[in-house]
């Protein structure tokens, strides 16, 4: 029983690992050919790290939506909440500043 | 109720750790909050790197195509990623009371220290190219962001150490089990701002 429960978990490690050195090679790859325009390689890069940082959040600190970690996952979902609001607004003010002020 | 319910994110100890899969809850919340104030430092930085990531606030100085490189940023995320995997080893070696252990954390301490030296070697080559901080606003933003996130990686590195020694002197006791069990949140976490990094800084500058 306890050996195969460990050795469940190993496979999750496992998976975690693929997933996460995949979702890293592709945006490198992308960057490194130079053949794909800057707006949708900005895209690829945004959308790769966001689904990483998922996956890092699921397979290595286990976070996810069974029903006894609720209060950590909500703790979690807040402070991203937060800094979504801090630094979204940020960059959203700073660049509209910035674009005025250009000459 | 079976001693293996999980009883708070993380890899729970369980039933081999008894006592400390009891204590482990109050204290990895605790360690999530701090988690979370960490990351919320993180992402004003990061938000104060992408306003200054223009031409106006790299004011005539160099830019990321004159600093960085794409080989170097993908050795330190490969390094980083393999040593976050390593560490999950040392994670299921610690529940299992397995002797590979120790060396899963020294692998850990290894490659922590690699990515340490890489990184260090391209901080120092920017310094002798004069992409110093005081530059322009684009790279004070810069040499406030990676080496935050490198004195993090050092702080780890100096944890993973100290953990290496108690776990020889002391055993797998419940105070040691619990240490261990934050410090491998620490460091995945560590991970996960560095998808950040790569993402914001060397991807979005190189591309």
């Amino acid at each position: 029983m306890t050996l195969e429960t460990g050795r469940k978990e190993l496979r999750l490690y496992v998976i975690g690992f693929a997933l996460a050195a995949t979702l890293t090679a592709v945006p490198f790859a992308v960057v490194a050919s130079g053949t794909v325009p800057r707006d949708v390689s900005g895209w690829v890069i945004a959308l790769c790290a966001l689904l990483q940082a998922m996956v890092h959040f699921r397979y290595f600190l286990h976070i996810d939506f069974s029903r006894q970690k609720r209060e950590d996952l909500q703790l979690v979902l807040f402070s991203v909440l937060l800094l979504a609001i801090m630094a979204g607004g940020t960059i959203w003010v700073l660049a509209n500043l910035s674009a005025r002020m250009m000459p | 109720m079976t001693q293996d319910a999980p009883r708070h994110p993380g890899l729970n100890l369980g039933r081999h750790h008894p006592e400390a899969h009891a204590e482990n809850e109050k204290l990895m919340f605790g360690f999530w909050v701090f988690l979370m104030s960490d990351l919320i430092l993180f992402g004003i930085v990061f938000a104060t790197y992408a306003s200054l990531t223009n031409p106006m606030g790299q004011a005539g100085g160099p830019t990321p195509r004159d600093v960085f490189s794409l080989t170097s940023a993908a050795m330190q995320t490969a390094i980083l990623l393999l040593s976050s995997f390593t560490f999950g080893l040392a994670s299921l070696a610690l529940k299992y009371r397995q002797p590979s252990l120790r060396a899963w954390l020294a692998v850990t301490l290894l490659l922590g220290l690699a990515f340490l030296g890489l990184e260090l070697r391209d901080l120092v080559q920017m310094v002798a190219d004069g992409a110093v901080p005081q530059r322009s606003g684009w790279l004070s933003a810069f040499w406030v962001l990676v080496p935050l996130h490198g004195l993090h990686v050092a702080a780890g590195c100096l944890w993973l150490a100290v953990m290496l020694v108690q776990v020889t002197l002391f055993g797998l006791t419940t105070q040691v089990s619990t240490r261990l069990a934050r410090l491998s949140l620490f460091w995945h976490f560590l991970d996960v701002v560095w998808i950040g990094v790569f993402s914001v800084v060397y991807l979005g500058g190189l591309a």
